[in-house]
């Protein structure tokens, strides 16, 4: 069932919501409680700035189910200025060309349906070219 | 018409306890743009026709959430307060993504406000979103909460080949209401005048609306915000003179700039706020989007009246004046002139598909 498993997860979907480790003060996202870095318990809820670069990027010609409205779109590994990837779409890229290395900041935008015109509307984080550079 | 029970215009005006004001702003616009003269050559052969020059069109992932949630982000930056203060977030648009549930909680959620506010949606066509203005104006005024958030925006639709499909456009702005001591501007008064005019409507299951012609201009758009206008200055015994800036709806270009005309404001008090001929009508967001340009240049101590229009009908009019406080805030987020800046032509034939107008089905 698709809409209890998005409600728990919206926080991160919808801003970027992940932990910083009170130990070694690292940013973790998506959030897991345990620090990757040290290994000690991290639950402190933190706040992603959602800026960050563009570190690799694919163009999907072929969308899985619920996706194919946006065909065809971009997926970026994003570096966050924190830190964590973030595996996301990129939007609003105009006629600009994707490159490494590219500054973009998160927005939340409607990511898909869930099934047809009756189901519920799904929102999420993608990147686009930061407005301000 | 009711009769008056006063004639002291004053005494309309609706003022609260204590002082308030808007303590950030913030103002979103796609990127998209198509050209007027690129529909008008799609409908009529033509490339005359058009009433604006370019109009904003929302993404293929946009909506009034995902638009109403930047907005307020940009808001949130300038007023510089925790989201967990807000007491209110209401979102006013007559493009609301669901017929039934509730847009304010999504954008509320996003922009990491507390459970516990008020969080219902607002319509009354294009004044929808300055309704929601005088509910948060209200509620901080009346020490119910000290922070509320009200939002006016759409992605207006047009029916194909229809005169609305011009100007119809996505966009608006969001405003935190709080206490005056933190504001960048300072809410003196509000008023709103109303009447059931049958200028404009959508019944419950149709995608475009419709409008009765003979009813557009002069007995709903002229005479409601003449009305609220006048009671305005009148009850605050000022003449537009006294106002450094003028702000209207914008249906398009001229309507606000006769009605301007009309009740003596010039064309220079109306310019900077005058956004219809690059991005269309905006609906809910159309008057507030021109205040959020007004503030981005204006200075201290600034007098703006700000009248919004909404069909069915009515309108409300505020009286704003700047505070010191603005030059610092203003640079906190995206201007709403770099927002129009960011710009990408589009061609008829996306436009209808950004606009979900090509059936898959
Ligand atoms: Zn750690």
């Amino acid at each position: 069932m698709e809409v209890p498993r998005h409600w728990r997860l919206k926080q991160q979907r919808y801003a970027l919501v992940g932990e910083v480790c009170p130990h070694c003060d690292s940013k973790i996202f998506p959030p897991r409680d345990v620090c990757p870095y040290c290994g000690e318990e991290a639950k402190t809820q933190y706040t992603m700035s959602g800026k960050g670069k563009v570190y690799s990027y694919t163009i999907m010609r072929d969308a899985p189910a619920g996706y194919e409205e946006n065909i065809p779109y971009t997926v970026a590994v994003v570096a966050l200025e924190e830190g964590p990837m973030v595996t996301a779409q990129l939007t609003d890229l105009g006629d600009k060309p994707v490159e490494i290395g590219m500054p973009v900041e998160m927005v939340t935008r409607r990511i898909r349906q869930d099934g047809d015109k009756h189901g519920m509307l799904v929102y999420g984080y993608k990147f686009r070219p930061a407005v301000r550079a | 018409m009711t009769t008056e029970t006063t004639n002291d215009p004053s005494k309309l005006l609706l003022k609260t306890d204590r002082k308030i004001g808007i303590i950030g702003y913030g103002a979103y616009v796609p990127r998209y743009r198509i050209p007027g003269e690129d529909i008008s050559m799609v409908w009529t052969g033509h490339k005359t026709g058009s009433p604006v020059k370019e109009k904003s069109v929302a993404g293929i992932d946009e909506d009034v959430i995902t638009m109403s949630i930047e907005a307020a982000r940009n808001a949130i930056a300038r007023a510089g307060i925790d989201p967990c203060e807000l007491r209110a977030v209401w979102v006013g648009s007559e493009s609301h993504p669901y017929a039934v549930k509730p847009s304010g909680t999504v954008v509320a959620e996003a922009i990491g406000a507390s459970a516990s506010i008020q969080s219902g949606d607002w319509e009354f066509a294009c004044k929808a979103g300055t309704e929601a203005m005088v509910a948060a104006i209200a509620l901080t005024g009346s020490g119910m909460g000290r922070y509320a958030m009200a939002i006016g925006m759409d992605t207006a639709q047009g029916k194909p080949a229809d005169a609305l499909e011009y100007t119809a456009a996505s966009g608006g702005a969001a405003f935190i209401i709080g206490p005056a001591e933190e504001a960048v501007v300072e809410i003196e008064a509000s008023y709103s005048f109303v009447s059931d005019t049958p200028d404009f409507w959508r019944r419950a299951e149709m995608k475009y609306p419709e409008h009765g012609q003979r009813f557009t201009g002069e007995p709903a758009y002229f005479k409601h915000i003449e009305g609220a206008a006048r009671i305005m200055l009148d009850g605050m015994k000022r003449s537009p003179s006294d106002y450094t800036y003028g702000v209207f709806h914008q249906p398009n270009p001229k309507f606000p700039q006769r009605v301007a005309a009309t009740l003596g404001f010039t064309p220079e008090q109306i310019k900077d706020g005058l956004l219809s001929p690059d991005i269309g009508n905006t609906y809910a967001g159309s008057a507030m989007i021109g205040l959020t340009a007004i503030l981005d240049i204006a200075k201290p101590g600034d007098r703006i009246l700000m009248v919004s229009y909404g069909s069915g009908a009515g309108s409300d009019a505020f009286s704003l004046v700047v505070t010191d406080k603005i030059a610092a805030r203003r640079e906190l987020a995206t201007s709403t002139a770099e927002y129009i800046a960011r710009r990408t032509q589009i061609d008829y034939g996306t436009y209808l598909r950004y606009r979900g107008n090509i059936s898959m089905e």
